[in-house]
């Protein structure tokens, strides 16, 4: 049975596979269910409603760690010296320069920090949301900015300014995901979420360290 | 278009494993939140419903499904295109009576559970996959067709198969409501 392209009745956010649309669905039903939960919040019960979003995106996100084992990224210990894989070898330096200062321990566990967060923007969320992250931006001291212009459990909402007030429950999920995920790949964060307009939204990973 | 990166195999694996792990923290939250084993079933069944009105027109658009004639085809349909479509997995139907309004689904293998070995303690009552039953009940009743859909067996509580018996109820017939004015 030729599946006929639901493109068009999907809307801008393109063209979603059938299997994975199982898990936009029971995230917008969770969003909705979970909210009315509590129908007299009080003021501190919104942010009861999202940290129960944002633990059960942790549980998932570590869970998908711990099945997926081959994420972490192959290198030693920073602690062992040692070239990086991009230095020259020693003989290959002219005698009469200097030789280049050795990697710190610092530098190299920040480019393994980076790594994680490149395979974040890209494998993770190719992999939950068929596309990749459209921007990585850091201050180079632990804080990470990802950036979709087009999130996909954002894109059934209106676009532009409609229901930016809503939109915080439908990010609080996946804020907890990236941190389960952060958390068995050895990264302990804090990460937010932030709308300017929909369907385009931030994601702040601030690394914890210990 | 050049082969589509987001369907390699790992990414599969990845997005399979996301619904199911979302479904159990879902489970286990809502077991967090109802002591009664019945309360978990209810809600599961509610937001299935909820699930199943919205999913039925993303599965009309995706598939070549014509008109139905009766409720054995329609089922056929939900075992063979819907199932297999959004769980990778077909049932097979059978009928339970004779006035063929009442029908099982036999799941041999059911990937909601892929992770569960066993019910939670003291929770013999659960219906772990009762999402199942509020999805399909409310996708009928979005093209007009009331059903009953419930477990009959399931094998997290020991039975050796586990089985969705939908019933289609009677259609209602057509009552014109008008406004007092």
């Amino acid at each position: 049975m030729r599946a006929r392209s639901a493109g068009r009745s999907l809307g801008a956010g393109g063209r979603r596979m059938a299997d994975a649309v199982l898990f936009e669905f029971l995230h917008t039903e969770m969003v909705a269910e979970l909210w009315a939960h509590d129908p007299d919040p009080g003021p501190g019960g919104q942010n009861m409603s999202l940290s129960v979003l944002e633990g059960m995106g942790f549980r998932v996100g570590q869970a998908l760690g711990e099945r997926n084992p081959a994420w972490l990224p192959p290198s030693s210990s920073p602690w062992a010296p040692q070239a990086w894989p991009g230095d020259p070898p020693a003989s290959a330096w002219p005698k009469c320069l200097p030789l280049p200062p050795r990697l710190s321990r610092e530098t190299l566990a920040y480019r393994e920090e980076l790594d994680i967060l490149k395979f974040l923007c890209k494998d993770l969320w190719m992999a939950v949301f068929q596309k990749q992250m459209d921007s990585l931006r850091t201050n180079h001291q632990g804080t990470y900015v990802l950036q979709d212009n087009s999130f996909p459990l954002l894109i059934r909402m209106a676009s532009g300014l409609q229901y930016l007030e809503e939109a915080p429950k439908f990010l609080a999920f996946t804020c907890g995901l990236l941190r389960g995920t952060l958390c068995t790949l050895g990264v302990k964060s804090l990460v937010t979420a932030s709308v300017a307009a929909l369907p385009a939204c931030k994601f702040q990973v601030v690394i914890q360290k210990s | 278009m050049s082969r589509p990166t987001h369907r390699r195999p790992e990414y599969r694996k990845i997005n399979k494993d996301l619904f199911v792990l979302t479904y159990g923290a879902l489970v286990a939250q809502l077991c967090k939140d109802y002591e009664k084993d019945e309360d978990v079933n209810k809600y599961l069944d509610k937001m299935g419903y909820g699930i199943g009105t919205r999913l039925v027109e993303d599965f009309l658009a995706r598939s070549c499904v014509g008109r139905c004639h009766s409720y054995s085809e329609i089922t056929d349909i939900i075992a063979q295109v819907a199932f297999k479509m959004y769980l990778g997995i077909t049932p097979s139907v059978t009928c339970n009576n004779s006035s063929r309004n009442e029908f099982s689904l036999i799941l041999d293998k059911n990937p909601l559970v892929e992770f569960v070995e066993e019910l939670p303690a003291g929770r013999s009552s659960l219906c772990y996959c009762n999402l199942l039953c509020g999805i399909i009940r409310g996708a009928l009743e979005m093209v007009h067709l009331a059903a009953d859909v419930t477990f009959l067996q399931d094998r997290l509580k020991g039975d050796s198969v586990t089985e969705i018996g939908i019933t289609f109820l009677k259609k209602p017939e057509e009552k014109k409501y008008r406004r007092k004015k």
